[in-house]
């Protein structure tokens, strides 16, 4: 075992996602585990920090002059992220991916003339006991690694990388306060708004089970719904379908990034830009009404026919089987 | 209004991409202009045209070959392209490209000042997104990432940007570093006076040392991590196909609950 300091960003600290757990499970195979809060971790949260081997959460005190939501500001995240590798000696930051983290992850690796990995799918040590980030590339069909040659790494992580355990004993987590300093801004924040997540399905990002709607759907995505809350599965979409508004939020390479368990695509065709966005799935399962769709191609298992049979009919099986 | 675009040469995505000796193969035939850069490109020249005067400068770090991206932003109305090219810069990472980005920049701004630099959102090979971020702190510039809708008035840049389930608007006085996204606009197709105009045009090349940039600090030697490894993935076993006659979506069910992944 190593003596690494790893920070895991625990934002926001109201609740523990599912990606952050994926990540301290991750980061004990690195070291000794802590975790950055820009606010006042819940009870819950701490007990779930506990659980998973978390001895200290450091808590960033941030200037008051910092009003309201400039917190999430990726320039304030970075700033508490870089000042806390400084406090705690910290060798490797971890954040799950989502394009804020990105943006904050790049800012916290300039100011600390740290390596950066994107997207990584697993963080390993080498020989040398560097640390190294393994990624999924080129639309799934490349494995990549790249170690980290600087005394700091700063890495996102891509939801579903591993199966997130508790430690096998839990620690009493201690909050410690650390003062950062946020230079004057560069970028107004006008407005916010967050989209409120659908209640009783997994977020996209993070969910093991994907249920998607393409074209083929002709605009209904009842029955892609209906499947996927069969399955307890999130819902997606293609880049289509989002432009004839049909839905709201695309799997694809500029959209949300997915690698779940299990991806289902329904009226979807598998263009470039769409396979892109979720070929790391473990295993991929179409149903489309063309049997020369291309996404049939990078499919373990697939139905030619029309989608509005066949998934009420899975969905009603699953349910029968589920009791 | 004088606008620097950036862009970079990539494989099409539509062909076998792969990587030799742990770097990504370039070739001529397959190499094009990263199609997210089309939106940049599109977002510049609409806000010069709107100025009613100004210039929108191409730039790309790149192996000579780099020069088909260059091209085909001449045809969609680009009037200046410059390319940056050293084998010093070989195997750079997120922050040697955007050094080398950087200091063109700056390199431009000693001919008259540069108002805005707009990138892609992402480059299609790496997809990391965080060059234009890393860009605006070189340059110390504000950074405005991932913008949806964008405007320009009265030296004060505004985006509105949806990212993650937020949508957020923010401001920031020019000059600025932004990105813009696919759904911004629609980039324009060429016409045949462009394409014909962008055969002949001269492309700038510039060395890392025309740039003061130190070998040390970018390239390979440079670079905070190294790819130590890269192999093709196996291929994905045969696709078990059902054709639906009645029970298809029995079968989808019962192929996931064979593989326990209900």
């Amino acid at each position: 075992m190593t003596n690494r300091t790893i920070l895991v960003l625990l934002d926001p600290a109201t609740e523990v996602r599912t990606g952050v757990l994926e990540l301290l499970t991750i980061a004990r195979g690195l070291g000794r585990v802590e975790a950055v809060s820009l606010e006042s971790p819940t009870v819950e949260a701490l007990a779930q920090l506990g659980a998973y081997g978390v001895g200290t959460v450091r808590q960033a005190e941030l200037p008051p002059a910092l009003h309201g939501d400039e917190r999430h500001l990726p320039a304030v995240v970075a700033a508490a992220l870089a000042a806390a590798v400084r406090r705690a000696d910290a060798d490797v930051v971890l954040l799950p991916t989502s394009f804020a983290n990105k943006e904050a992850a790049a800012l916290a690796a300039h100011h600390l003339g740290a390596g950066l990995i994107i997207d990584a799918a697993a963080v390993s040590e080498d020989d040398d006991r560097r640390v190294v980030g393994s990624k999924r590339v080129f639309a799934g069909s490349w494995d990549t690694a790249c170690a980290v040659t600087t005394d700091v790494a700063v890495i996102t992580v891509r939801a579903n990388a591993v199966v997130p355990a508790a430690a096998e004993a839990a620690v009493e987590p201690v909050v410690e306060g650390f003062a950062v300093q946020v230079p004057e801004l560069p970028v107004t924040l006008v407005s916010r708004t967050v989209k409120p997540r659908t209640s009783g399905r997994p977020s996209l990002e993070e969910a093991a089970v994907v249920v998607a709607g393409g074209r083929g759907t002709g605009g209904d995505f009842g029955p892609v719904e209906d499947l996927a809350d069969a399955l307890g599965a999130a819902v997606g979409a293609s880049r289509d379908a989002v432009f004839e508004g049909w839905w709201d939020a695309y799997i694809g390479q500029t959209g949300v990034t997915i690698a779940p368990r299990v991806y289902i695509g329904a009226g979807i065709s598998g263009a470039p830009h769409h396979r892109g966005g979720m070929q790391a799935a473990q295993v991929i399962v179409a149903v489309n009404s063309d049997p020369e769709a291309p996404i049939f191609e990078i499919c373990d298992f697939a139905v030619v026919g029309d989608l509005a049979d066949v998934l009420p009919q899975a969905a009603a099986e699953i349910r029968k089987h589920k009791g | 209004m004088r606008i620097v675009v950036t862009v970079k040469y990539v494989p099409d995505i539509n062909t076998e991409r792969g990587f030799e000796d742990c770097r990504v193969v370039r070739s001529p035939a397959e190499g094009t202009l990263n199609e997210l850069d089309e939106n940049a490109l599109e977002a510049a020249l609409q806000l010069v045209e709107a100025a009613g005067q100004g210039e929108v400068v191409a730039l790309t770090v790149a192996a000579p070959d780099g020069d088909v991206a260059l091209r085909k932003a001449f045809q969609m109305g680009v009037t200046r392209g410059v390319r940056v090219s050293d084998d010093a810069l070989a195997g750079s990472d997120y922050f040697g490209t955007a050094a080398a980005l950087a200091a063109a920049v700056r390199k431009l701004e000693e001919e008259s000042p540069v108002d805005l630099v707009i990138t892609g959102m992402a480059a299609l090979d790496g997809l990391g997104s965080v060059v234009p971020v890393l860009l605006a702190a070189e340059l110390g510039r504000p950074a405005l990432h991932l913008a949806k809708k964008l405007a320009v008035s009265g030296g004060t840049v505004t985006v509105v940007r949806e990212a993650d389930d937020v949508t957020e608007e923010l401001s920031a006085p020019l000059p600025a570093v932004v990105s813009v996204t696919d759904t911004a606009n629609r980039p324009r197709f060429p016409n045949f006076k462009l394409i014909m105009a962008a055969r002949t045009r001269e492309i700038e090349a510039w060395t890392a040392a025309d740039l003061g940039l130190d070998p040390a600090t970018v390239g390979a030697a440079g670079a905070r991590t190294q790819t130590v490894s890269a192999a093709p993935r196996p291929p994905r076993p045969e696709t078990q196909l059902v054709t639906d006659k009645g029970d298809g979506g029995v079968a989808l069910a019962e192929f996931l609950l064979r593989n326990d992944l209900v």
